[in-house]
Order: C-alpha cells, then sequence, then structure tokens
C-alpha cells in the first residue's frame, strides 16, 4: 500500500527516469504524502488515550457518564488530583516507586556492567556456557517463581516492605546481555592492557577504563530498566497491599477497583502514576529510542 | 597461562605489544622492554617484592572474571533457580497461603485435578485467542509502521518517541482508560459506533467482545516497541540488496516482499517468541478490565487467562500448591512453543536455501 506513495523505483516504470531510479533505489526514499497520512495517524491513536487520561481528569463523575463523553479539558483537574493525591495516598505510592524503580535500575547497571565486562573481554573458563545460562534465564516466566518467592518473604516478614520487590529484580539477564553486545565493540582491548601495564588491578580497571567507556550504554540501560521497573506489575500487587507501602501500579490497582468509585479521580490516578515516564520521555525520548534500536540490532 | 593469553589478544593492537609483554609478570624472561631492563640489577628483597606481585596479579587475572559475573549468578539461584525448582516441589504438595509452611504431599493431584477443572481449560483457550488476536496484529502492524517510519521523513525522531509513548504507561493506567472508553454506557467506543449508525457493544460482558477489547490494550501498548525493533533491524539491511532488486525491476511493494521481510526474518522471529512468551504471560490487563470483581475475569471467566487464573488460585482461593501447579503448566507450555518455534524456523531456513 506504501508502494504507491513513493517514487516509482522500477527502471521498467518510466524511460526518462531509469538511471536515476535504478541509482537511487538503494537510498533512502523520501516518504510521501500517504507514509505521512498513516504515521500521523497511528501517532494520533498512540496518543489519544494518553491525552484523554487528562481531558477525564480534568473533568467530574458526572460529565464522565454522559454522552457524548468529553473531548477537551474541564475544569476540576486540581481538585481531582488531590483527591487521589490524598485519599489513594498517591504520594507515598509515587516515591516508592521512585525508590524501588531506582534502586533496581542503580543495580542492574552496576551488575549488568560487571558481567557484561567480563563476557565480552575477560578469558576464563566455562565463560560460553554460563553465558548461554544468562540469555537461557530469559525465558523463564516470572509466574513460575512467585509462590516459593512470596514464601520466603512471608518468612522473612518483608511483606509490604519495598526490599520484597528490589531484590528479586535487582539483576537482570537482559542487561548482562545488552552491556556485553556493546563493550565487544566499544572497549578498546588495547585500553584494558594499557592499564594492566601500569599495574591496575582489575578492579582499577572496571573503575577507571570500564565504567567510563561504558557510559552511554549505562544511561540507556538504566533508563530502560527504570521504564520497566516502574510498570512492573505482577510481582508487586502480590508482594505489596494498597495498606502497606504500595508502588504506584498496586495504589492504581486499588482505585481501580473501587476503593473510590469517581472516575475522574481514579484518571487523575493514573495520570499521576504515567506523568513521570511522560516527562522522562518528552526529555530522553531520543535516548530511549535510540537505546531499544540498539538493544534490537544487537540482541 | 591466563596473562599469557591475554597479551596475545592485544598484540595485534600495534605499537602497545611490546610494553604489555614487558609488563606481563609472567613473562619476567620474556623479549623485555627498555624500561624493565634498565630496572634489571635488583637485590632478593626487591625480586621477592616482585615474585609477590606477580602472584597476586595472576591470582586477579584468574578469579576476577568469576568475581564480576558472580552477582548476577547469586541472584538469579535465589530469586530465580531456587524458586523456580521450588515451585515444581510446591506443586505436588498441598500448601494453603495461610499457612506456607504446612505443606502435605499430594502427588500429582494438583495437576490432575487441573486437567479436569474447566475453568483451566477455558483461561488456556481464553489465553491463547487473546494471545493470537492481540500478537497477529500487533506485528503486522509494527511491520508497517516501520518500513514507513524507515523513509526520509520530516521529524522522524519525533514519530519515533510518539509512537514508543504507550511503552511507558503502565499495565495499570492504560487498562484503567481503556475500560472508560470501552464503557457500555458512556465509553467513547460506543459513542463513535453509535455515530456510525451501529449499536452499542457491550465490551465487558461478550466473550469475543472482552478479548477484543483486552487485545487492543496490549496492541496499543506494544506495537511502536516492536515497530522500533524492526526498524533497527530494517536499517542495517545492505542498501546494495535493495540496488539489485531495483535493476532488476523490482516495484517498491516487491522489494518490501523480497528484500525486507526475508532479510527481518530473524528479526521476526524473535518478535513472535518474546510476544508469544508475553501472552502467555498476560496478566494484569485482564485483571483490571474486571473492574471491581476480581481475578475472575469477567463475570463468566470470559477472559480470564492462565496469568489470572493463577493468581485466583493462589491468591483469591489460598491455594499456593495449586498455583504452583498451573504456573509449571505454563512453564511446559512455553516450552512447547519454544520447541514448535524452533522446529518452524528450521523449516524455514531449509526451504530458503
Amino acid at each position: 500500500m506504501s508502494a504507491k506513495t513513493t517514487a516509482p523505483a522500477a527502471p521498467r516504470s518510466a524511460h526518462r527516469s531509469r538511471p536515476r531510479s535504478a541509482h537511487r533505489a538503494g537510498r533512502q526514499l523520501h516518504g510521501g504524502r500517504l507514509a505521512y497520512a498513516i504515521l500521523i495517524l497511528f501517532t494520533v491513536g498512540s496518543l489519544f488515550p494518553l491525552v484523554w487520561t487528562a481531558v477525564a481528569a480534568s473533568r467530574s463523575n458526572e460529565r464522565l457518564a454522559q454522552t457524548p463523553p468529553p473531548f477537551w479539558f474541564g475544569g476540576n483537574l486540581f481538585k481531582n488530583l488531590k483527591i487521589a493525591w490524598t485519599d489513594a495516598n498517591m504520594g507515598t505510592a509515587l516515591l516508592n516507586t521512585t525508590i524501588v524503580a531506582g534502586s533496581i535500575a542503580l543495580g542492574t547497571v552496576f551488575f549488568s556492567t560487571l558481567a557484561g565486562f567480563a563476557f565480552a573481554k575477560l578469558r576464563f573458563r566455562f565463560k560460553n556456557l554460563l553465558l548461554l545460562l544468562v540469555i537461557g534465564t530469559m525465558m523463564i516466566p516470572p509466574q513460575l517463581s512467585v509462590v516459593p518467592l512470596y514464601m520466603v518473604v512471608a518468612e522473612l516478614s518483608w511483606t509490604d516492605q519495598l526490599q520484597a520487590v528490589i531484590l528479586p529484580t535487582l539483576v537482570s539477564a537482559f542487561g548482562v546481555f545488552f552491556m556485553r553486545q556493546f563493550l565487544i565493540e566499544a572497549l578498546p582491548t588495547e585500553l584494558i592492557e594499557a592499564a594492566r601495564v601500569d599495574g591496575a588491578s582489575s578492579w582499577r580497571v572496571v573503575w577507571h577504563v570500564v565504567f567510563p567507556a561504558a557510559r552511554p550504554a549505562m544511561a540507556v540501560l538504566g533508563m530502560l530498566t527504570f521504564v520497566m521497573a516502574w510498570n512492573d506489575f505482577f510481582w508487586p500487587i502480590i508482594a505489596l497491599t494498597q495498606n502497606g507501602s504500595p508502588t504506584v501500579q498496586v495504589a492504581l490497582t486499588g482505585l481501580g477497583r473501587g476503593y473510590i468509585p469517581d472516575q475522574s479521580v481514579i484518571m487523575a490516578g493514573a495520570l499521576l502514576g504515567t506523568l513521570p515516564l511522560l516527562l522522562a520521555f518528552v526529555l530522553f525520548g531520543k535516548q530511549i529510542v535510540g537505546g531499544i534500536m540498539q538493544g534490537a540490532v544487537k540482541g | 597461562m591466563r596473562s599469557a593469553s591475554d597479551t596475545g589478544a592485544a598484540e595485534p593492537g600495534g605499537g602497545g605489544g611490546p610494553a604489555v609483554v614487558a609488563a606481563a609478570p609472567a613473562g619476567a624472561g620474556a623479549p623485555g622492554g627498555d624500561r624493565v631492563a634498565a630496572a634489571d640489577p635488583v637485590g632478593p628483597a626487591e625480586a621477592r617484592r616482585r615474585e609477590r606481585r606477580s602472584r597476586r596479579y595472576r591470582r586477579d587475572v584468574r578469579w576476577s572474571p568469576y568475581a564480576l559475573v558472580a552477582p548476577f549468578f547469586l541472584f538469579f539461584a535465589a530469586f530465580g533457580l531456587f524458586p523456580l525448582l521450588y515451585t515444581g516441589w510446591a506443586s505436588l504438595h498441598q500448601v494453603e497461603l495461610t499457612a506456607p509452611n504446612e505443606m502435605h504431599w499430594v502427588g500429582l493431584r494438583n495437576f490432575s485435578r487441573l486437567l479436569s477443572d474447566e475453568f483451566f481449560w477455558n483461561a488456556l483457550r481464553n489465553t491463547f485467542t487473546i494471545g493470537v488476536i492481540s500478537t497477529v496484529p500487533q506485528l503486522m502492524i509494527a511491520l508497517g509502521i516501520a518500513h514507513l517510519l524507515n523513509y526520509k521523513l520530516r521529524g522522524s525522531m519525533f514519530f519515533r518517541v510518539a509512537v514508543l509513548t504507550p511503552y511507558a504507561t503502565s499495565v495499570a493506567a492504560a487498562t484503567l482508560v481503556f475500560v472508560l472508553l470501552f464503557g457500555r454506557d458512556y465509553g467513547m467506543v460506543n459513542w463513535a459506533l453509535g455515530q456510525l449508525g451501529w449499536g452499542p457493544v457491550d465490551w465487558q460482558n461478550g466473550t469475543w467482545t472482552s478479548q477484543f477489547a483486552v487485545s487492543t490494550i496490549v496492541v496499543w501498548r506494544w506495537t511502536g516497541y516492536n515497530a522500533l525493533i524492526y526498524l533497527a533491524a530494517m536499517q542495517a539491511i545492505p542498501p546494495d540488496l535493495y540496488e539489485s532488486a531495483a535493476l532488476d525491476g523490482a516495484s517498491r511493494w516487491q522489494q518490501f516482499r523480497h528484500v525486507t521481510v526475508p532479510s527481518l526474518r530473524p528479526t521476526i522471529l524473535f518478535t513472535c517468541v518474546v510476544s508469544t512468551i508475553g501472552a502467555t504471560q498476560l496478566f494484569g490487563e485482564p485483571l483490571l478490565f474486571n473492574g471491581g470483581a476480581g481475578a475472575t475475569g469477567g463475570s463468566d471467566h470470559q477472559f480470564q487467562t492462565l496469568g489470572l487464573y493463577l493468581y485466583e488460585q493462589g491468591w483469591v482461593n489460598l491455594h499456593l500448591g495449586r498455583a504452583s501447579a498451573i504456573a509449571w503448566t505454563m512453564f511446559l507450555i512455553l516450552l512447547l512453543i519454544g520447541a514448535a518455534n524452533w522446529l518452524i524456523s528450521r523449516a524455514l531456513r531449509k526451504e530458503t536455501t
């Protein structure tokens, strides 16, 4: 369908443009009008539910129970945000989520860089076997471990405490693999050897050579992990409750289950839970996109 | 031995080569650089110290890789492998959430009970249908969008970020919004359908309609993410492939079919596997699409997935043993899917060569 929108690339289609189109064919073509139209439509579809969350959050519950549904902002935004903030404990939940996602991102980046460096640049016995094991662990679904994890957490009386959510997710196989793929190319082996010449121990090499070289990938992995940890749902909802120290997702579940039956307040809560990440997307969208694409090609 | 191989790896580095050899303490008698030779006349104390340092160095080089990878494996053993095995053990017992330490051996009864439980089969069926109607359109749309994004575009970065934005929304927030949008009486979807002259649809209570609505949330959240993965793979396709295809008279559409798609085959397979794994674990969307009704997946279990069924058995009905059995059954299903995927990819590869 998109083929129609672009310049005819087949040499047969136009005599005059034969050499030019053949020459151009390998290069990136400019998008035609139809390409823009479809992309804009898709973008609207992607953004609409988010914008509408804000619209609904700025209305009253009564207005939401009328047709046609509201399309533009009303005047109740701050009132609803305030109710969600106090009644659903969104303030605490946001703080908890920041702590959880921050710790998980830091831990994952740190441990992944260490292991990724070892797998990328060092030689040791069983290296390939261990790397295969790392990749294999990506296949294990989280459902498979929740029951015993819950038992352990209950045994340690960690239910409702943040470490119950942080510790099990502190390392990530994807992270190890991601850092390895990055460091293979980004870290010249000579640099490590040069540090060795100067008598640096492995830890000094890691600190003074590996970490500086890995910084761009560390930033990307940190952002991706943060987004994932922020949105994690399955384990937090089992380990934490609305009455203890919930993350945003757990608090939102409470909202959705009708502790507060007001739809506009629920939307205000959803908005509060999403806003920090949306902000991050506005600021670092380019890097996040780059990170996902980089991970995709190499992974 | 280790250090010898390390210096070997550095040799192609050119200028760095000799210095490295000189510095490698293992090579005390190796062709020394000037610096080492100059400092060579040393007393026995200095020699001993050097010996000690070289031993420490060898130990460091030998063992530090293990220290570097150890955290991952320690955490994985504690929070991944041990629970995995223990789930298997628990699935052979009767365990209640109220007293998780009291386990009574019941053998395979949890599993046999599962197989005769209509809600299990219902959940399995729902997981399958929701998985298909969310994964297939998602990946196909993603492929199309990626193809468009691969053109030279004004504001291409804006499109990429915008397309990825749903990925930043949580399951909870997204589902709550879609519950409103798919509302029967005042939802926007039914309002729009009404404008087109179609009657209101009860999105939550019908089997197909509710599954369609749940799938929509999945498609909305993940299509852009997959599109970026495809886009990355597309940009890695060498341009001369297109050039020669164009010289052979292939149209743009033919190029897409015969150059782009085959080159993307490994990536497509990868996203298929990842999406399938994601689909079998579907949990948050059906849980919250239910509103206040808990983990049943609708009044008639019409959109209860396996993940939700596990949660219901374990944390609503308090049967952890049964929940473990469901978990292991899910794992076996995943292994089957993995094997099927592998066979399919092998067959495809044979077909192309």
